[in-house]
């Protein structure tokens, strides 16, 4: 492949590729995100690329990322029509493929209703996904992650090109600030005035980050974006790289997940080939390149001024200066840094405009938010629904609610650093201000539901556990009050609960909140802070019944 | 370099750009708690003692003054009933550790921090690094260093580079606030190179002059 | 383990003290286990001090100080999968394995670790044996598992 010389070399590419390929033929996808992968769907795709080999033309097999319903793994959807087959297993694949074949149906391996058995053959009836909105993960069941002519296909790159070639650097930074596009990563800042510092930092040289570390408890959308369609997250770094003035940026993520990493290098190695990355782009005179960087396992790599550290080559310490990565990050030299979702956002953005992007969302956040379901709820997966959704929809449209029959106790959000609501509350609007009012802040979008079996002291003792490994442990606040805190929270759950240990842990909470060098510990007493605004009674009774006080 | 003018606890304090609030602070004699501040080593920001309350723009924040850069007309609370509890709080964390560390037990007694608070552990070592940073920075031979992290970050010699390195130097007992890299140094000494010594340990007090021990003199309020 | 792996490692990144990372992930993927005596070269090709190769040595859990097990048996200790039971298929794994988180037998048959969340929650709680995932694991099924291992 020759590299791409001017936009309308990479329009004339794409025409190209549609013309070739004919939407009526029948494709099957076969999802290989994390946990389809677990219950071994590469078996499966093994079984259908065997038998649609001899059928020639007449059908084509695709690997693809997660499709979102990881509950019902390994999924498969065939299109036309997006046929939904789920917990596909090699046997059955003779079948599908036959009946694939003939139009029609394998009605056994459809969703059912576990209620009232109602079929749902086609996604849009599926009741885990008719109640989204999928316009970041949607794409993957139709993009093979190792191949750019799927993204290319599905109008990937167009925003790029519409960026360098219509727009000056100024108007991509305005749109996006229009869209009042929000990080996904926890913190909800705006990311047009972030990139605006970076952009405003004197400093020349200035880099671009992609945080796909995603080391939040539970939280597993990012992954799959990042393995599902890479592209998508590189096209947007590369229009903010544009916007910004950036000539490098990084890409940090996970080294536990072989196949992200395959996806990931692939892409990187396939934009440039075709020129969409390294030396005058499209013709556009602007150059940029990126570089893949691994966490080494430590949660604490996550933080920004942490992980700016780890790509310096150095111990993953938080920084300890007082100015802002924007403006000086790796060596020194102003470094934006967004996650996985938020640099996802911005090809639409740029594509359809900031009007389009605002007219989705809540009043102050602004389009949709994947979010990782998971915990005591029926249907778990990766779920995009607009911002603004009620909770409720969330647990029980989509989730399809607690398993086991069991009722909800507490909604989690946010991971170790999160907090955790009453089931009362279901009615709240997922918004990055309303959540953090009520306590459980959307984090990076991690949700668990907790029956009501769970006991909320053990849930702050293991977050505590947690978080007190992955600390660096540089700063006394963080290292010694998290330590103070898990020895209180474990003796409560033991029953050796003492008198004055919940003031003890207040003063903990707020002592590490406030002293802390990073957000790590500025906010590990968040869960435990909701634990006693909603649950403190639950802690009280432990206590006293641990002391041998009546309750 | 033009001179800055902050306020610090009530009084006009001059100092140039770049300086940080605890240098302008020591260098007007004004008492800041820390542990793991040298002048001779960079700034380290990890003890969080020093802790003070800032008030910039109608907005009160709060800062280690080891770090936080001095800007014009900043507003400076040394102390403060929020200050003086992190303070509390941080010092009963530590003691914890080394409970009868004179620093700390000095600090104690002005915060009023009860040295019974919390569990103890006494593993004497608070890890404000000052032996590792100096042996890095000023020796540059890099013969203790930190090892592992969160909870069970700890310090150690390195026995292949202490063997070589240690026994004309010793310069970082005397840094040490509870006299645990002593300590520590000798047991490496005794498990990975016995009976190799050739000169005395050096005692504390031939390194007195070096030492960062700064009597505490509380500010009036 | 191979030698040459882990000279050409090094080699490839001698003289360049940011790559320290690069280059410790390298030879523990390579090495599975990082001995003293590796990085004590790797501190000399790449210029670092031997301390701060220690230092990120055992800073980070993806590197090991000690040798591993020809098998290493991941119990994913992640929030759903703690929700989900992953203690009782913990407790199961130390039984059938006579081995605590962290450990590795005599033999050098298993090494035994806890971790974080692999984000594939859906299917919790869940084993990882060499990489590979057992999910919606039983303590049952996991004894099964554990056993196919040679």
């Amino acid at each position: 492949m020759p590299r791409l010389q001017s936009a309308a070399e990479l329009e004339k590419y794409r025409a190209q590729i549609l013309a070739g390929r004919n939407p009526a033929k029948p494709c099957i996808a076969v999802c290989a995100g994390a946990a389809c992968d677990g219950m071994d769907s590469a078996a499966v795709a093994a079984a259908f690329v065997a038998a649609g080999a001899p059928l020639g033309d007449k059908i084509e097999v695709r690997t693809t990322g997660c499709h979102g319903y990881c509950e019902k793994g390994p999924n498969v959807v065939v299109t036309p029509g997006d046929i939904c087959y789920f917990e596909v297993q090699p046997a059955d694949v003779p079948e599908i493929i036959a009946a694939t074949l003939k139009g029609e149906v394998v009605e056994r391996l459809v969703y059912h209703d576990p209620n009232t058995g109602a079929k749902a053959v086609h996604m849009n009836e599926v009741p885990f996904y008719k109640h989204q909105t999928r316009l970041l993960i949607g794409d993957n069941p139709k993009i093979d992650p190792m191949r750019i002519d799927d993204y290319l296909a599905v109008g990937g790159y167009a925003a790029l090109v519409k960026a360098l070639s219509e727009m000056t650097p100024d108007q991509v930074l305005d749109e996006v600030k229009k869209a009042n596009l929000r990080g996904r990563g926890g913190g909800g800042f705006p990311a047009g005035s972030k990139w605006e510092t970076t952009k405003n930092a004197p400093e020349k040289i200035k880099y671009v980050i992609v945080n796909g570390h995603e080391g939040e408890s539970a939280a597993f959308m990012d992954r799959a974006m990042l393995t599902g369609n890479p592209h998508k997250i590189l096209e947007g770094l590369i229009i903010g790289a544009y916007a910004i003035g950036a000539q490098k940026g990084f890409m940090y993520t996970r080294h536990d997940m072989p196949l992200l990493e395959k996806h990931v290098r692939n892409a990187l190695a396939q934009a440039k080939e075709y020129g969409l990355l390294g030396e005058n782009i499209l013709g556009s005179g602007f150059s940029f390149d990126v570089e893949l960087h691994f966490d080494v396992g430590i949660f604490v790599s996550g933080e920004s001024s942490a992980l700016m550290r780890s790509i310096e080559g150095n111990p993953p310490e938080p920084r300890p200066k007082y100015i802002r990565t924007s403006v000086s990050g790796i060596w020194d030299k102003p470094s934006n840094l967004n996650n996985v979702e938020t640099w996802a956002n911005v090809p639409q953005i740029i594509s359809k405009g900031a009007e389009w992007f605002t007219s989705i969302g809540s009043e102050k956040s602004k389009g949709t938010k994947l979010i990782s379901l998971s915990g005591n709820v029926v249907n778990s997966g990766v779920v995009e629904v607009p911002m603004g959704t009620p909770l409720r929809t969330l647990v029980f449209d989509i989730g399809g609610g607690v398993r086991d029959g069991k009722t909800l106790k507490a909604i989690h959000f946010g991971g170790a650093m999160g907090g955790s609501i009453p089931a009362d509350l279901i009615d709240a609007p997922l918004d990055f201000d309303g959540m953090s009012k009520l306590g459980a802040p959307i984090g990076a979008g991690g949700l668990l539901l907790m029956d009501e079996d769970t006991d909320m002291v053990e849930v702050a003792r293991y977050l505590m556990d947690f978080l007190t490994k992955e600390s660096c442990g540089k700063c006394v606040p963080c290292r010694e009050g998290m330590k103070q805190m898990l020895q209180i929270l474990t003796r409560i759950t033991e029953g050796k609960g003492q008198q004055g240990d919940l003031e003890r842990l207040e003063d903990l909470i707020q002592v590490t909140g406030v002293a802390s060098l990073c957000a790590l510990g500025k906010t590990s007493g968040d869960p435990l802070k909701s634990m006693f605004r909603y649950f403190k009674p639950e802690y009280e009774a432990r206590i006293a019944a641990g002391s041998g006080e009546p309750k | 370099m033009t001179d800055i003018v902050l306020n610090i606890d009530g009084k006009e304090v001059k100092a140039k750009a770049g300086m940080t609030v605890l240098e302008a602070a020591q260098q007007a004699g004004i008492y800041i708690p820390t542990l793991c501040h040298h002048e001779k080593l960079e700034a380290f920001g990890g003890c969080r003692l020093c802790m003070v309350e800032v008030e910039s723009r109608g907005w009160t924040s709060y800062v280690v003054s080891c770090l936080y850069p001095v800007a014009k007309d900043i507003v400076v609370r040394t102390r403060s009933p929020k200050v003086d509890n992190i303070r509390k709080v941080l010092i009963e964390e530590l003691l914890a550790h080394a409970p009868d560390a004179p620093e700390l037990v000095k600090m104690a007694e002005e915060y009023g921090s009860d040295r019974n608070r919390f569990a103890r552990e006494a593993s004497f070592c608070v890890l404000c690094g000052l032996c590792v940073r100096y042996c890095d920075e000023v020796k540059q031979k890099n013969a203790v260093s930190f090892f592992d992290n969160g909870s069970v970050r700890q310090i150690a010699f390195v026995p292949e580079v202490a063997k070589k390195e240690c026994w004309e130097c010793q310069e970082c007992f005397a840094l040490c606030p509870t006299s645990y890299a002593q300590a520590a140094y000798l047991l490496t000494e005794a498990l990975a190179f016995p009976g190799q010594r050739k000169t005395p340990a050096k005692s504390a007090k031939d390194l007195a002059l070096k030492s960062r021990m700064i009597p505490i003199t509380p500010v009036a309020m | 383990m191979c030698e040459k792996d882990i000279d050409g490692i090094i080699e490839k990144y001698r003289g360049q003290p940011s790559s320290l990372i690069h280059a410790l992930v390298e030879i523990q993927h390579a090495n599975h286990w990082l001995p003293r005596e590796v990085m004590h070269r790797v501190a000399e090709a790449l210029e670092v001090p031997f301390a701060q190769v220690m230092q990120i040595a055992s800073f980070y859990k993806t590197f090991s100080l000690t040798p591993k097990g020809r098998h290493e048996v991941h119990v994913c200790t992640g929030m759903t999968c703690h929700l989900r039971g992953a203690a009782k298929l913990l407790a199961k794994v130390e039984e059938v394995t006579g081995l605590k988180a962290g450990e590795t037998d005599a033999e050098s048959k298993f090494t035994v670790e806890t971790g974080a969340c692999l984000g594939s929650c859906s299917i919790g709680p869940e084993l990882i044996v060499d990489g590979k995932h057992y999910g919606r694991m039983t303590p049952e099924k996991a004894e099964a598992v554990l056993n196919s291992y040679e």
